[in-house]
This record gives C-alpha cells, structure tokens and sequence, in this order.
C-alpha cells in the first residue's frame, strides 16, 4: 500500500499540487485521472522520486519514502516497477537484453535463473518471439509490453504506469490494460496509473482519483464516477459522445 | 544558468559519475564498448586527416624553408615538431570534440529525454555512474593511442609526399624528423591528450545529462558540448604548455 500524505510541489514558484492525499491499494489498479496539465504525472513522479515533495509524506508500506538516504532509496526502488509513456526502452538493447537489465544489476539469484525469469516474463507479455528484436523493430503496442515485462522482471511490490495507452489503437489499449491487471491481481502488486483515457478507466479503473488544477477534487471507483457530484469530473468523463449516451443508459 | 552554478553542477555530476559502481562486471563491459564506439571508429578519421596534414605540413615547410643559410633537414624537424607538440594533441582533440563530444552528447540527451534515464534511476541505479563512467574511461584510455597513430601517419605522410613528388629527398627528410628529438615531447603530447579526453567526454556527458525538452534541445546540447568543450581545451593547452614546457 502506499500513501500520500499532505503532498505539495511547486516549480519556479508555481504550486502544481496542492496538499494532496490519497492512499492506493495493493492487488488493486489505481487511477489517477485528469485533464492534460492538472499535475497528475508530476505527483506520480512525486510518488517515485522523480520530483522531491516540498511538503507532505509519502508512505511505502508504512516506510517514509520522502526521509530515506540514499541506500534506502535505491533498496526501495528495487521493489519498484515502471511503466512509462513511452515505453523508455534502452535503444542500445535488444527486448531480451532490456528485460534481463535489472536482473543484471541487482539480482542475487545465479544467472542461470534470470534466464528463465527473463523468458517466463516475456512469454507472460507474449513476447517471445521478439526477444532478439531492437525497441526500433517492434510496434508501439510490443514496445509497451516489453516495457511492461522489464518492469516486473525483479517481482515488484509496486507498479506505476504512466499513460499506459497513449498512441496505441483502442485493441491494443485493452491488451495492455487486462494485462496491467492480471498481473497486479495475480502478483497482489499495488499498481498506480496515470490515465486520461476513459476506456481504461471503465476496464480496470478499481479505485479512482480525479486531479483538478493540482488539487485532489474527487476519489471513487468505476461504478461510481457516473453519479459523482463534481462538474469537473464529468467535464472530463462526458467529454466524449459515448460515455454521454452510456450515462443515459446508466440513468434509465 | 549561470556561470558559478553550470560549475557545481558539473562537480555535482561527475561526484555522481566517480562513485563506486553497482556491477563491476558491467562497468568492464561497457567500457569495452566505448573503447570501440568512440576511438575505435574514430581511428579512420584519424588517420585521413593525420596523413593529409602531414603531408601539407612537409610541403608548406619545404616552400617556407628554401633559404639557403637553412640546413634541408629543418623541414623533417619542424614537420615533426608540429605533429608532435601542437597536431597530434591539440588539433586532433579539437577535431574528436566535434565528432565524439557531439556523439555523446546527443546520446545521452536523447536518453534523457525519451525518459531512459528516468527509467534507470526508478530501478535505482545510478544513471551518471553507469552511463558516463564507462565513456570517460573508455575515452582517456583509447586518446593517446590515437594521438600515436596520429604522430606515425603525420610523419608518413611527409615522407610520402617527399617520395612521391620529390621536393625533398626521403633521407633528408628521416634525418631531420630524427634530429634533436626530445623524447618529453612525445610525453607532452600523451599528458595533454588525457586532459583533453576527459574534457571532451565528461563536458559532453554534462550537456547530454542536462538536457530537457526536446529534439531542438538535443541539438541545442551537442552543440554546446562542442563549442565549451574546445574552448576548455584551447585554455588546459596554454595552462598545460606553461606547466610542462616553460
């Protein structure tokens, strides 16, 4: 589990969040969902370390996040997966190489086991088959669930994915989000992801934060958003014509 | 950014780039890499532009020494002394500071800004250590073997040209490369190149790490990387000139 306590971050004396706390399940898909610049990305970042807080508590399991020294961070980010917009894969490295990476630098485990660990997770993502593939050879959807498999190649408590879907087409979108959740159901990892898209939010949308301007404006889950009492929420959630006529459906 | 912060920054950087790295075992192998990437491949360049200066060296002096109170063999003697004082060292490291430097520079930057580093970082490894460590290693060790190659086909290439065109006899030209020849002059050389190496590799490193945006400020980083770091060069060849020779 993770907790954000009473978070605020300003940049060039700009506040971008505004003393926001929350707190994501594990074995849950967590959302946060707003506009384009509300400050979603930078509390996840906030949250991994990208950013340090200028206010505010973020807890691990009950572990400081934000007064940890240097050895603890690095220990900590070992239990730590990511997904990134895009995809972040290192060029240089072929699928397989990018996947056995963190096994190379911080596992324990001889290396006859990263082999089969390596493949386990690419064949978990149906990768197998690209293994010897350069991130430049695959598409963008490949390219998402190679990432994914590197991100939880070491068995991460924690998953962050950041914008999962974007550029993909809505088939792939939903490929990548049931695999998302299989595998924080399956692994019982606490999974936080940054989203926009309404799709994904409908899929696996477990327990949902709404970011407005920086400040946290609603919290719920899937079922709920349809009947939330916040206008900017649905400015959001009814912005397109589909979930207009799902509301109707849901109304009657 | 100003000029006092760029400094702490940089110290900050390379504080980060010489600390003790996570796998040795990698550290070794990337260092292979970068040996092959930026002075493998940089030696046919090298090569190219050390013969064709050698040879407009030799003939330059053989026009510019046709007095007669001047022994012949001064042509070998000045053409070895550029190569091996000012060339060899300095001019070449100018001219890897445009390729490597730019090289480095746009690799990291793109790293950093198709969010690689971040990446790297989020797994807890220490992305300066691991990716500028191995090219500042990779590059102080494989310069001065370049700036040899360099000093041995500049000398060459004027006696090449000295063969080919006749304008001065090969064994004048051997006896004057040989005349004098102060062995410390070799030793300057090398010293000044692992200077310059490390100035290219960690400057651009520095540009690259720092980076944000987007392919414009790659660009932008590469160049910059470029233009300081020959001019950090221009200023070590003075300070250094003065330390060693004066």
């Amino acid at each position: 589990m993770i907790e954000v306590r009473n978070v605020t971050k300003s940049f060039n004396n700009v506040t971008v969040l505004h003393n926001i706390s929350a707190t994501f399940e594990a074995g849950k898909t967590n959302l946060i969902i707003g506009q384009s610049g509300s400050g979603k990305t930078v509390l996840m970042k906030s949250i991994i370390g990208i950013h340090r807080v200028d206010e505010g508590q973020i807890l691990y399991n009950g572990r400081d996040f934000t007064s940890m020294n240097r050895k603890e961070v690095v220990d900590l980010r070992q239990e730590v997966g990511m997904l990134f917009q895009g995809s972040a894969l290192f060029d240089s490295m072929t699928v397989e190489e990018n996947v056995r990476f963190p096994l190379e630098m911080f596992s324990q485990k001889p290396q006859e086991q990263w082999k089969e660990r390596v493949d386990f997770c690419l064949n978990r993502v149906g990768l197998s088959h690209a293994a010897k593939l350069f991130p430049s050879e695959i598409s963008g959807g490949m390219q998402k669930r190679a990432a994914i498999a590197r991100a939880i190649v070491l068995e991460p408590t924690y998953l962050f994915c950041d914008e999962p879907n974007s550029g993909l087409d809505p088939k792939t979108s939903l490929t990548i989000d049931q695999l998302i959740r299989e595998i924080t159901v399956e692994n019982n990892i606490t999974t936080i992801i940054n989203t926009h898209d309404m799709n994904s939010v409908m899929e696996i949308g477990d327990k949902i934060i709404f970011i407005h301007k920086g400040h946290k404006s609603w919290e719920g889950s899937k079922e709920s958003i349809f009947d939330a009492d916040n206008e900017d929420l649905n400015a959001l959630v009814f912005a397109s014509k589909l979930f207009q006529n799902v509301k109707k459906y849901h109304n009657r | 950014m100003g000029f006092f912060e760029s400094i702490g920054r940089y110290a900050e950087l390379m504080f980060e780039v010489f600390s003790k790295p996570q796998r040795w075992r990698l550290l070794g192998r990337q260092v292979v890499k970068e040996i092959e990437k930026l002075g493998i491949d940089s030696l046919g360049i090298t090569i190219i532009i050390s013969f064709f200066i050698g040879t407009a060296i030799t003939t330059q002096m053989v026009l510019n020494t046709e007095n007669p109170l001047l022994p012949k063999y001064v042509t070998g003697l000045t053409t070895r002394e550029t190569l091996l004082l000012e060339f060899s060292s300095t001019i070449l490291c100018l001219i890897l500071a445009g390729k490597v430097g730019s090289n480095i520079a746009s690799e990291i930057g793109t790293m950093r800004i198709t969010e690689q580093i971040d990446a790297l970082k989020i797994m807890g490894v220490n992305a300066a250590n691991y990716l500028i460590l191995p090219k500042i290693i990779g590059f102080v060790v494989i310069v001065p073997v370049l700036v040899i190659f360099s000093m041995f086909v500049g000398l060459l290439g004027g006696y090449l040209v000295g063969f080919t065109s006749g304008i001065i006899q090969p064994s004048v030209y051997v006896m004057g490369i040989q005349y004098a020849f102060n062995p410390f002059y070799v030793t300057y050389s090398l010293v000044k190149s692992l200077f310059f190496a490390f100035i290219i590799a960690s400057t651009a490193s520095y540009y690259g790490y720092y980076a944000y945006g987007g392919a414009l400020e790659v660009g932008k980083a590469s160049t910059k990387a470029v233009v300081n770091s020959s001019i950090i060069i221009l200023l070590f060849n003075v300070l250094l000139t003065n330390i060693m020779l004066v």
